[in-house]
């Protein structure tokens, strides 16, 4: 018997494209190909219209394309997520984007100069030039490579964003959970710190606890929060309490989720940008193991790096050897895993391999909650029919339906709650809860 | 007792698979998990997921595939034609012998089709095997635009949402006055109805159909009253029937399925018969003595496991519990909901969310819930399982309904109001206060 014909996806059918969605689509391409000649200095406009312009033709692009697709579907009925399409297949689409993410991050973070940062003094041009206006504008400076990819940034993530909200407008949980990660995202992590940059104050992020935020103990950074005045005592003071106390208090009431899924700006990219992605992660045993093994070592990277900061910092011992850590871990980890990696291979691994592998924030709050949490997935007696949607779809790689299957409730380090398993399961089997206890 | 050496399972279901599982949590003896079906036992409900492209066949399998080989179950994809149990043997198609100690059958259904002109024409599919997705991919490859659903019921509904993702326009033809009326309540089975209708479904009430019209392909149908509705597509959803005929010469007791005791043997000790395949002899009061669903296919593989292990467990049917979807539309039922409700029991429906949701609590005049039926809204199984299994009377469940609520998150829960006006007054009261202060909460008697 031939399974290939009907188990794939060989077939690609009616999410049929109407001439509208092919407008809008022109118009996002057409947005984007003014960000990419900008790199070479070809846009013939002024600095200011051609962004704004640009921002309008990508925002209507993908607004108008995925609230339409999105509405078709609904009226066709077509199922939340499909497997369909060449770019969820890793086939060539899928490829050619990661390829184009990757080089991003690659010059984003190694480098900036070909994106057109002007160097030791000299004006910006290319692509970093053509943020220059708005950077003048919100905060009275021209823009760094940082405010080009905090804007790109917090741009996916609000307008992919909606188009999450419209997806699942029947459902409070993600409707609730997504406004609040484009809140953070465009208040927390993108306006504030360009606005108290503006103050002259340090560029903070207030939601970025350690250890997510492995910088947060180093010396450049103490000394900058130090020395401006009783702003930096405050930060300083909010970022220890948050690790240290709001983390565990939080994670205790409502689980890992309270960051991962309603707050964190990288589980927020994962959630919106990365949502037709969440088939592509791996659900084998090995894949949890390599996960165990690489998180909680990198948890215990950055403690032992900090530590030995702490203590160079205290008695002038070890500088060299806690330099050269920080350093590098800033390259491998900060850089490498959580963007090129993180990002870049959103198409080919899924949305949260950084969550899921690298991140020791979600390392930090996977044990709070295995240990000492009320919140759970409760599995709805012997519910289950072994469909296999809440496994396909989760974005952390849990196997979601072993658990739901023999009735027992789902209680895993990795889970960030994003409540996807419980919304795609055709029997209602699945429900996120706090339990009292 | 002599040890069992050898159990050989047909048919790779959850019955089948469970029961091979479950033996292995117990015993040493060789499993031999048989099925022409598919390589690894899959879940048949996401059959309609499948043929969306919302999961592929392998996310659909029961159990990741190393499973079997780490618990030293055979998996064998043959098909049996054939059963000697004088020699304790079965027959392959290839000619090959297996022979058993103790043989499990788990055969399942058969989509039951019409015995009338033009059933075997191309254009006319049921759905119950994988094999029928890919026939439907076949036929849906000649240009279909609309079709036919003759029969429906929970399959039938699948179907139809399958048909539509495609693009074509449905039709559902049933017997009765409305969807599936022979098993729903009638304000239910009018919800369901105008959920139907909003996704462009058109149904055809009481109306058979007598015969498949059609040369080459089918073109439409005939139906008993005469009329004729054309289509280029037929789904036979009418039901399924036990897959028993490969042992109807074998002695085996056989009414619909094959007749099993308490413990789910059949006449012949070495046998046992599980899930849809399977008839009791001795059904409990209300309930059917052929069950053809996935819960009851489950708990069955369990019961036959632990008596085949020397265990004496007896099959108790419990609750009764299912659940389904049309289209967005859940439906969840606990215990005893009868489609015509008459004394000496007596039923309490509520509306809510614009008619969207409802709740049917049915309870014997002395008072206790008997049943309950939910649309739209998701309930906790084990509350309502202990509600009816401990004879709770209809106020003190109306009480406590939110204890039952399983709904996401932020969900607004409806009966949270009641819960004070149904405290100690008749439910009739409690209904006419309710919709007097909240008359979004319309219910009807």
């Amino acid at each position: 018997m031939n399974h290939r014909s009907i188990a794939l996806t060989d077939q690609v059918h009616p999410t049929s494209h109407t001439r509208l969605h092919f407008i809008w689509l022109a118009l996002f391409y057409l947005g984007l190909a003014m960000q990419f000649f900008s790199l070479f200095d070809l846009i013939f406009l002024p600095g200011e219209w051609a962004l704004g312009l640009s921002f309008i033709l990508i925002i209507s692009g993908i607004l108008g394309y995925t609230l339409t697709i999105e509405h078709r579907k609904k009226i066709t009925g077509q199922p939340l997520y499909t497997l369909q399409g060449n770019i969820r297949q890793k086939k060539w689409s899928a490829w050619l984007l990661a390829l184009f993410l990757t080089t991003f991050y690659v010059l984003l973070y190694l480098r900036p100069d070909l994106l057109g940062l002007g160097k030791n003094g000299a004006s910006n041009s290319g692509l970093i030039g053509l943020y220059d206006g708005l950077s003048y504008w919100i905060k009275g400076n021209p823009a760094s490579e940082w405010f080009v990819y905090g804007t790109m940034y917090t741009l996916a993530i609000t307008c992919l964003g909606i188009r999450v909200i419209f997806k699942f407008r029947h459902n409070r949980y993600q409707v609730y959970r997504t406004l609040s990660i484009i809140f953070f995202q465009l208040i927390f992590a993108f306006l504030l710190p360009e606005i108290l940059q503006s103050f002259n104050k340090p560029y903070v992020d207030l939601k970025n606890f350690w250890p997510l935020n492995y910088y947060f103990f180093f010396d450049w950074n103490i000394d900058q929060l130090l020395a401006s005045g009783q702003f930096g005592f405050f930060v300083l003071g909010w970022g220890t309490l948050g690790f240290l106390v709001l983390t565990p208090l939080f994670t205790y009431y409502f689980g890992k989720r309270w960051y991962c899924s309603w707050v964190c700006g990288c589980g927020g990219l994962a959630e919106t940008a990365g949502d037709e992605f969440r088939h592509l992660s791996n659900k084998s045993k090995k894949a949890w193991k390599q996960e165990k093994y690489l998180i909680y070592s990198i948890l215990v990277l950055v403690i032992v790096m900090t530590l030995l900061i702490l203590i160079s910092r205290m008695t002038g011992q070890l500088t060299n050897i806690s330099q050269t850590l920080a350093h590098w871990y800033g390259l491998i980890i900060g850089a490498m895993f959580s963007g090129i990696i993180g990002v870049g291979f959103y198409p080919l691994l899924g949305g949260r391999v950084w969550c899921r592998f690298g991140c020791p924030m979600a390392a930090y709050l996977g044990l709070l909650q295995k240990m000492k949490s009320r919140f759970r997935i409760s599995t709805n007696g012997g519910q289950c029919i072994s469909c296999g949607n809440c496994s396909t779809y989760c974005e952390m790689g849990i196997d979601v339906k072993s658990y739901a299957q023999q009735g027992k409730d789902i209680v895993r380090a990795s889970c960030v709650g994003c409540g996807i398993c419980s919304a795609v399961c055709p029997r209602g089997v699945l429900k996120l809860e706090n339990i009292n206890q | 007792m002599s040890p069992i050496q050898n159990i050989v399972i047909i048919g790779n279901g959850i019955a089948g698979a469970t029961a091979a599982l479950e033996i292995r949590k117990r015993i040493e003896a060789s499993i031999t998990l048989i099925s022409d079906e598919t390589e690894f036992p899959y879940a048949r409900t996401a059959l309609m997921y499948i043929f969306m492209g919302q999961v592929s066949l392998p996310h659909t399998y029961l159990y990741p595939t190393d499973v079997w080989k780490e618990k030293n179950i055979n998996l064998l994809k043959s098909r049996v034609i054939g059963l000697d149990r004088a020699a304790k043997t079965i027959t392959l198609t290839d000619g090959r012998e297996l022979s058993y100690d103790q043989l499990i059958l788990a055969t399942g259904s058969l989509s039951i089709l019409p015995d009338c002109e033009g059933i075997d024409l191309p254009g006319v599919c049921a759905l119950y095997h994988l094999e029928d997705l890919n026939k439907i991919e076949h036929q849906l490859l000649s240009n279909v635009k609309s079709a036919v659903i003759v029969g429906g019921g929970l399959i039938g509904v699948e179907l139809a949402e399958m048909l539509i993702v495609r693009g074509i326009k449905v039709s559902f033809l049933v017997k009765e006055t409305s969807y599936w009326a022979n098993a729903l309540p009638e304000e239910e089975s009018q919800m369901v109805s105008r959920h139907l209708a909003e996704r462009g479904i058109t149904i055809i009430p009481n109306e058979e159909m007598s015969a498949i019209l059609g040369d080459q392909h089918a073109t439409g149908i005939l139906c008993k009253s005469g009329k004729t509705f054309s289509c280029d597509f037929v789904g036979i959803t009418i039901g399924v029937k036990p897959n028993v005929s490969l042992f109807s010469e074998t002695g085996l007791n056989i009414n619909r399925g094959i007749l099993t005791n308490s413990f789910l043997r059949t006449n012949d000790d070495h046998i046992y018969a599980i899930g849809d395949c399977a008839e009791l002899s001795e059904p409990a009061e209300n309930r059917k003595s052929i069950e053809a669903v996935w819960y009851t296919a489950k708990k069955m593989g369990e019961v036959a496991a632990a008596n085949i292990c020397g265990e004496k467990m007896v099959y108790e049917q419990g609750v009764w519990y299912n659940s389904a979807k049309f289209f967005d539309l859940e439906y969840q039922v606990y215990g005893y909901v009868p489609n015509a409700i008459e004394p000496p029991l007596k039923s309490h429906y509520l509306t809510y969310a614009n008619g969207q949701k409802s709740t049917r609590f049915v309870f014997h005049e002395e008072g206790h819930v008997v049943g309950i039926l939910a649309m739209g809204a998701r309930l906790r199984h084990g509350v309502c399982e202990a509600w009816i299994k401990q004879k709770t009377p209809l106020n003190e469940v109306m009480e406590h309904f939110d204890k039952a609520n399983f709904d996401p998150e932020f969900t607004p829960i409806p009966f949270k109001n009641l819960k004070a006006q149904s405290r100690g007054s008749n439910t009739r009261k409690a209904r006419n206060l309710v919709s007097f202060i909240f008359p979004f909460l319309r219910t009807r008697p």
